[in-house]
């Protein structure tokens, strides 16, 4: 290095590179100074980011999902002015978790909401037009005594047709010519017409091969004679063809579905079905906007409501109980573990921490295992062998749902507080010692009040997550003991989201997802309250 | 130098990079442009259980050479097709075809998802319960493969293999046994309930969950109440904790199993994926059809499994040709047995197979059997017929219980 050079990097006037006296400094995003590590290690980033991002756009416009491409192009195009604009330097550090929060949570609950105002469930998955296809198949009736008909597919120009062997009469016809005697033809020893005088039989080969003539080909009806009351040729599999008639007729301009045979009319109803006037209905519907329909029956429908509300009841004694008992029983093994003259406290803390890693799926399976009343070990163990029906009556299965949960989440308390406890500040309590304060004013005016502070929010989230905890209850008593001559599928131990599985038939059944939807809001609506009530509340612990 | 060196290598490898990644999306592309101008035949895409996979690919191999299609497999959970077939078909990402059970077929019909099909001639050659399984309004709706139903299962060692005639006779051959504590085994999925199971016991009263019309298609009359259902649920309570105690509510799957497998009771009544768990621990077995209760005959549920067409198939001349003429065969029914051994649904098949005992006598329960219904209120109905059957199990008066629970079941269905 010449001394050249070095004049050149420190010209005269510059003051020397000490950044105390540079205040403030200005943002490395702004002092860009050419192709450095940062903007290459970005560049290649932001490369694998454009290349993912144009191929699920590219995937996106094969499938023709053309919400999902306008989403990807706008936060593809968003990503790349971000990352290259040079004013956009928040955005840099929040953009990333905003697409996580639009694509997790706005979207789930968006489509929730949307779901919520439909009919979506069992006979009404679809479109209109798919209710109208599987009408029109489930009408068409192969003819009792029809014969199977050996068949090949014949073509004149543009004209379709179907040449059968009738009993050795070679006969063929069209969508518009009913079938016709053609002389002359010849058939194969399986009767198959191979060569028919003025057609052109198209070879099997050739029909597998082309994706559009099997389309015609199933889609194509030849009348048997001039009267529409003989029925049609159909063939399914493009070899043999038998007769069938339909009755319902699709007029898409007045958009009705007739019935030739009695004359009856349906028309589309608002609730996604085709009725008649009389009130008969086809068996296949669509998806409709039904507006407040759903919550409308969740509140007003008298079959659910005595029963929900019992079961709200529980949710929220559940909830409560679960978080009063475990934060308790958490914190008063925390205050024990925590003295320092116990020995071995390491190990016997790790211990207790065990259950809190099992799956909770697991853990409740186990249980119920113990639990039963017959083969069970608690009974076995505990209760002298007798037959206690811990999982089949209505109060013990509670009991029995609000051990198991506290056997699995107190550890969890046990943790957070032993931390919040060694966290306390030693002199206060060092003082309040001094002030004369005995082991339980210490702990009632002192440990507890400031431990809330930490933990209360803790609490109103282990409160929220237990409100919706679907987990122990599907597993551990399936919502059961069934309440007794309710006419509705729930049961003693159905918190608000299983009695929700059960109700809208998502468990099996006739699944009701736009009911589900609806309720689902409504709980997150209630929790949404809640905590935020509870939030506030706690802001008053922490002007201690 | 080395700075710039270092920047090259990394130009270099970004613009690789780059070339890789954009590299991908051109060959979809270009597949796609070229797919209709080949005329290519067609995918038929096939939704299958892990089972039934293989025996389906080898199926295919021989049309897919005479058609020159692509035949793609895709194998699922069973439990899954439905929801998923169901959830898919609309939005047209469903398959053409798929495997699954005739109680589905009601919510399939009611959603418009599935094709009509037809057997021909060949139908003559199915068992004729897994046709009425599949039929719905009087239209076939799948081509059935195979039938599967619960019997009696009974340890020879203990009992010897006469076949018991009525439940009294079962009891009265167990006590002399010695197992009068436990002389059989009700499986009731634990306190929750299992009418599935019991199901022959209450036909053997003469109360069939759904009224049959005279073609064996289901109506939506519940046929449970009256005098014969209040029998049957006086039959139930009488022999539950409040009366015999032969039926508790205690047993699970799996406590039920090993209850009979430990030689602690030596008859259940359970179905044939049930039979390795038994022979495996080393028990001899005699599967008999069920013995009556009531006086009737013991009807279990037949359920059976069969390949769905979509409604929405744009395939559906290649999909009804691989069904009706690859499927539909001797080989391929043979395959499919092999592959998970039910009882095949051709007649033909199913005789070839029953030199074995044990698929005898569950033939022989089939037989005995009625379809389990294919209508969509069937849904509504295990609910609350499963938690009446454990209030009866656990001692609550026989005639409000039934009552109520079929009232419950009537407003359900609407």
């Amino acid at each position: 290095m010449s001394v050249g050079t070095r004049t050149a990097e420190h010209p005269p006037g510059t003051p020397p590179d000490r950044p105390d006296e540079r205040a403030p400094r200005e943002s490395h995003a702004r002092d860009w100074r050419g192709l450095g590590w940062g903007f290459l290690v970005k560049l290649a980033l932001m490369a694998v980011v454009n290349a993912g991002g144009v191929l699920a756009i590219l995937s996106a416009y094969q499938v023709g999902a053309w919400v999902v491409l306008g989403a990807l192009v706008v936060l593809l195009a968003a990503a790349d002015w971000i990352y290259f604009a040079r004013r956009t330097l928040p955005l840099k550090y929040m953009f990333p978790g905003l697409v996580f929060l639009v694509v997790f949570q706005m979207f789930t609950l968006g489509y929730t909401g949307y779901v919520a105002f439909t009919n979506y469930g069992t006979g009404h998955l679809g479109s209109m037009q798919q209710a109208v296809d599987a009408a029109l198949i489930q009408d068409e009736r192969q003819v009792e005594d029809s014969p199977e008909y050996p068949l090949a597919v014949v073509r004149d120009g543009d004209a379709l047709g179907f040449a059968v062997n009738d009993d050795g009469t070679v006969r063929v016809g069209t969508a518009e010519e009913p079938l016709e005697t053609v002389g002359g033809a010849q058939v194969d020893d399986r009767g198959t017409p191979v060569a028919v005088p003025g057609w052109e039989v198209v070879p099997r080969a050739q029909l597998f091969s082309d994706a559009d003539l099997q389309a015609e080909v199933v889609a194509l009806r030849v009348p048997v004679s001039g009267d529409a009351e003989d029925g049609s040729l159909r063939t399914r599999e493009g070899s043999t063809a038998s007769v069938y008639t339909s009755r319902l007729e699709w007029d898409p301009a007045a958009q009705t579905i007739t019935n030739t045979e009695t004359g009856a009319v349906y028309s589309p109803s608002d609730r996604g079905q085709f009725v008649t006037e009389d009130g008969e209905r086809l068996a296949a519907g669509w998806y409709v906007n039904v507006g407040f329909d759903n919550f409308v029956r969740a509140f007003t429908d008298a079959t659910y409501a005595g029963p929900l509300l019992k079961v709200a009841a529980w949710t929220f004694a559940f909830a409560i109980l679960t978080v009063l008992t475990s934060f308790g029983l958490g914190l008063l093994f925390a205050l024990i573990y925590n003295d320092p003259r116990i020995r071995g406290r390491k190990i016997l803390r790790t211990l207790f921490i065990l259950p809190y890693a099992f799956p909770a799926f697991m853990s409740a399976l186990l249980w119920r295992g113990m639990l039963n009343a017959e083969f069970g070990v608690i009974n076995d163990w505990f209760f002298l062998g007798a037959n206690i029906g811990w999982l089949s009556d209505p109060w013990l299965a509670k009991i029995a749902i609000l051990w198991v949960n506290l056997w699995l989440s107190y550890p969890y308390w046990f943790l957070v507080t032993t931390g919040a406890l060694q966290a306390l500040p030693g002199d206060v309590m060092e003082a309040a010692r001094v002030d004369g304060a005995g082991r339980w004013r210490q702990f009632r005016s002192i440990t507890l009040p400031m431990l809330m502070v930490s933990t209360a929010p803790l609490a109103i989230a282990s409160f929220a997550f237990n409100f919706n905890n679907f987990t122990i209850i599907y597993m551990l008593t399936g919502g059961g003991p069934a309440f007794s001559g309710s006419s509705t599928p729930m049961g003693s131990t159905d918190i608000l989201i299983s009695a929700i599985y059960q109700i809208s038939g998502v468990s099996g059944g006739r699944a009701d997802y736009g009911l589900a939807s609806a309720l689902s809001i409504v709980v997150f609506v209630v929790i949404g309250v809640i905590s935020a009530l509870a939030f506030r509340q706690t802001r008053k612990l922490e002007e201690i | 130098m080395r700075r710039h060196f270092a920047a090259g290598v990394a130009a270099v490898a970004t613009v690789a990079l780059l070339a890789a990644c954009s590299g991908d999306p051109a060959p979809t592309t270009t597949a796609e442009g070229d797919a209709p101008a080949a005329g290519s035949a067609g995918e038929l895409v096939i939704w299958s259980d892990a089972e039934r996979a293989e025996a389906i690919k080898n199926a295919a191999a021989d049309f897919e050479t005479d058609t020159g299609a692509t035949v793609t497999v895709v194998q699922k959970n069973f439990e899954d097709l439905r929801a998923d077939f169901l959830a898919q078909v609309p939005t047209g990402e469903g398959p053409d075809i798929t495997v699954g059970a005739n109680d589905w077929l009601g919510e399939f019909v009611e959603s418009g998802v599935v094709d009509t099909i037809s057997l021909g001639s060949r139908a003559a050659d199915f068992e004729q319960v897994t046709l009425d399984a599949f039929t719905y309004d009087g239209q076939l709706y799948a081509l059935p493969y195979a039938q599967e139903t619960v019997a009696l299962i009974q340890n020879t060692a203990l009992v010897g293999d006469t076949a018991p005639q009525t439940f009294d006779e079962m009891i009265q051959m167990a006590t002399d046994a010695g197992f009068g504590d436990r002389p059989f085994i009700l499986y009731t999925n634990g306190a929750e309930g299992d009418m599935y199971t019991s199901y022959a016991f209450q036909t053997s009263f003469g109360a069939p969950v759904f009224v049959q019309d005279e073609d064996g298609s289901y109506t939506s009359e519940v046929g449970m109440g009256g005098e014969q259902g209040l029998a049957y649920a006086r039959w139930i309570q009488a022999n539950g904790s409040a009366g015999t105690g032969y039926f508790t509510d205690t047993v699970d799957y799996d406590i039920g199993n090993e209850l009979f497998a430990s030689g602690q009771s030596p008859f259940i009544v359970q179905g044939p994926w049930t039979i390795p768990t038994f022979q495996d621990a080393g028990v001899e077995v005699a599967v008999n059809p069920i013995p009556s209760a009531g006086g009737e005959t013991a009807a279990p549920f037949v359920g059976v499994q069969g390949f769905y067409l979509s409604a929405q198939s744009d395939n559906a001349l290649l999909a009804n040709e691989f069904l009706a003429n690859y499927v539909a065969t001797d080989e391929a029914q043979q395959a499919l047995y092999e592959a998970d051994p039910r009882i095949p649904a051709l007649t033909a098949v199913a005789e070839d197979v029953s030199d074995d005992p044990v698929i005898a006598g569950f033939l022989a329960a089939a037989q005995n059997g009625v379809p389990m219904p294919n209508i969509p209120e069937m849904g509504a109905v295990w609910d609350f017929w499963n938690a009446a059957q454990i209030a009866l199990i656990t001692g609550q008066d026989p005639d409000s219980t039934w009552t109520s629970m079929v009232a419950s079941v009537e407003q359900a269905i609407g």
